[in-house]
């Protein structure tokens, strides 16, 4: 019984640690820019699925991870210019109705080119799983966790130990200060969802040896990336992680032990319970208020 | 004088169009003008959340879901009499409203938009994973035709007959009421929460009472929706559901009477233009494309024209609004003025 408990830890963190790296994405491009990327699940989706098809003509696996996560923070940064920018004096609630806008479109257009087929990728390292007392930790899983222990740390050097980081941070408290000191917001936005393109894409493609991948599997996993996002506060780096993990696991025992029907759910209830009873996440607190 | 004379233009126009059946023998264009209906029924309650009092809700085709079902299952499981069934799908989304709408609509626009959303997944899985009571993913079927004494709505004209006086009856109790102390305070709120509250608004009362009274309509929508079709699966109450609702609203444009009904009409149109044009541009393509098109349209004209198609509602009379955010000032002239 313990090992069947300890097998599905570890496939909690593995799932945690995807929607975490979600997560991570959704609150950088909020702290940076205000505006909740719902199209993030679809960057996922999209950097997956691009992989795929370029390891499938013939290209090398690393030339196809840094190809198609290239192409797919191209695409953010197309989209901030041509949607999110034009908007950019609009409310919250219109650019949230936009980035919806823009996730049904690129499953619309991931549908148009891949179809409704399942793809997969192989793993990236070979050899057999690991055995942690009895239970299989996959190389793949490694890889993930590695990725987000990763993307943290490099998130949290920039932003708390540059000078370019500090910077970025102060713009989106005062536009207009910023700009006296010399950083243009319009930029920031735009490198902001050029990162958070860059970095669905990549936790997509590492998930993809994994998960199923279809066109439609991004908007679960940007809901799920989302939900741990709030239960982190929606501000909060380390929080996302936390959350992202938090909910991993939940997810993972409540299908293994009750009912796999029962996973999705989870995620909502939590996310619900949480906006209820701490809007400001379990972790963090987010005080910005629009009048 | 065109105030005095607006009364009967929209009388006339109302009457002339509960003429169609009487011209039109086509099922195809009497069923589609049915949901166009059903939908604007609706819309017209998402309508007021968002354009008067300036919240969205992705979770709209939840509570219309839960009309229908509250229909199907009554009416199927527990052989209740239709009116009780229908009265019972407009009731159920209003409590369920009520009681998420609370603590919610104390947080600001953007909780709200996303608690909504995973309210409306929620009760999508509910209706799934629902077994034998909700018919699992397969649904629900032999749902009764809605009678009312001894007259049956067992035919596509007889419904058309309710569904649009019931419409056109709304359109006029909500004409009174967004003219009333109610509406303007609702305005205010869309245009600055802060100050309707120092001017002494119930702000949040306010909000959860248009919140209520939108998953109300919604209730109703989907049962007399369940009544109609006789047959209802998940599908029809999914996430996309809900972003084409807010896409109708926008689309007519926010703040305006005519907006949804005009708004329901375009997109289900739209829907059915591209249902036939789309696999001709692209072979083999499946009826789900017009979605990447109804994606394209919202970003569109969120990015374009916030009013959506107000213009065109405030060419006929009736007070156009922007989303919060874009033309406060002109808002404010307009409405001292009026």
């Amino acid at each position: 019984m313990s090992d069947q408990l300890l097998q599905l830890l570890f496939a909690g963190l593995t799932l945690g640690s995807i929607y975490a790296l979600i997560a991570l994405a959704l609150v950088t491009t909020f702290n940076l820019t205000g505006v909740l990327n719902l199209a993030q699940g679809e960057f996922v989706a999209i950097g997956a699925l691009l992989a795929i098809s370029i390891y499938a003509a013939g290209l090398p696996m690393a030339a196809a991870f840094i190809l198609a996560v290239f192409l797919v923070a191209m695409l953010g940064g197309l989209l901030e210019r041509t949607a999110i920018h034009t908007a950019r004096q609009a409310s919250g609630l219109t650019l949230i109705i936009i980035t919806i806008g823009l996730a049904i479109s690129l499953r619309g257009l991931a549908l148009l080119v891949w179809g409704t087929e399942t793809y997969s990728l192989p793993a990236f390292s070979g050899g057999g799983p690991l055995f942690i007392r009895g239970a299989a930790v996959t190389p793949q899983s490694l890889w993930v966790f590695g990725l987000v222990a990763v993307t943290l740390a490099v998130l949290y050097f920039f932003f708390e130990h540059t000078y370019w980081g500090k910077a970025v941070k102060a713009s989106m408290v005062n536009r207009t200060a910023a700009r006296l000191v010399g950083i243009n917001p319009n930029t920031v936005s735009l490198l902001a969802f050029i990162t958070s393109g860059a970095l669905g894409a990549a936790a997509g493609i590492f998930i993809a040896p994994i998960t199923m991948t279809t066109y439609d599997m991004g908007f679960m996993l940007g809901v799920k990336g989302f939900v741990a996002a709030v239960i982190g506060g929606l501000g909060n780096v380390g929080g996302a992680v936390l959350g992202g993990l938090l909910l991993g696991i939940l997810e993972s025992y409540s299908a293994g032990l009750i009912s796999s029907g029962s996973k999705d759910a989870i995620a909502i209830i939590i996310l619900l319970a949480v906006l209820l009873m701490r809007p400001g996440g379990l972790i963090g607190a987010i005080g910005q208020r629009k009048v | 004088m065109w105030g005095k004379n607006k009364k009967y233009f929209w009388l006339a126009a109302a009457l002339g169009f509960l003429a169609i059946p009487l011209i039109v023998k086509s099922n195809y264009i009497i069923s589609t003008l049915i949901v166009i209906g059903l939908y604007a029924i609706l819309v017209q309650g998402l309508g007021i959340l968002m354009g008067y009092a300036g919240q969205v809700s992705f979770g709209h085709a939840a509570f219309f879901g839960l009309g229908a079902y509250a229909v199907a299952i009554l009416t199927t499981h527990y052989s209740w009499p239709t009116i009780p069934a229908l009265g019972a799908a407009v009731l159920l989304p209003g409590m369920v409203a009520a009681v998420i709408g609370r603590p919610t609509l104390k947080l600001q626009e953007l909780y709200l938009a996303l608690a909504t959303l995973g309210f409306g997944i929620l009760v999508h899985i509910a209706f799934t994973e629902g077994g034998e009571m909700t018919g699992g993913p397969s649904g629900l079927s032999g749902i009764p035709y809605l009678s009312v004494g001894g007259l049956v709505f067992d035919s596509d004209v007889k419904f058309f007959y309710l569904v649009w006086i019931l419409l056109f009856l709304l359109l006029a109790g909500m004409n009174n009421l967004v003219r009333s102390r109610v509406g303007r305070a609702l305005r205010a709120i869309s245009e600055s929460e802060y100050a309707a509250e120092n001017a002494g608004i119930d702000t949040v009362g306010l909000k959860l009472q248009s919140f209520v009274f939108s998953a109300l309509l919604a209730g109703l929508a989907g049962g007399l929706y369940a009544f109609y079709i006789t047959f209802i699966s998940p599908s029809p109450f999914s996430f996309h559901a809900s972003v084409q609702f807010v896409l109708m609203a926008v689309v007519g444009g926010l703040g305006t009477l005519t907006g949804p009904l005009l708004g329901a009409a375009l997109v289900v149109a739209l829907g059915e233009v591209l249902r036939w044009a789309v696999p001709l541009v692209i072979p083999g393509a499946g009826g789900e494309y017009q979605i990447i098109f109804f994606g394209l349209i919202l970003v569109i004209l969120m990015v374009l024209q916030p009013g959506g198609l107000g213009a065109l509602g405030k060419l006929l009379g009736t007070p156009a609004k922007r989303l919060p955010g874009k033309g406060a000032d002109t808002r404010l002239l307009e409405s001292q003025g009026g």
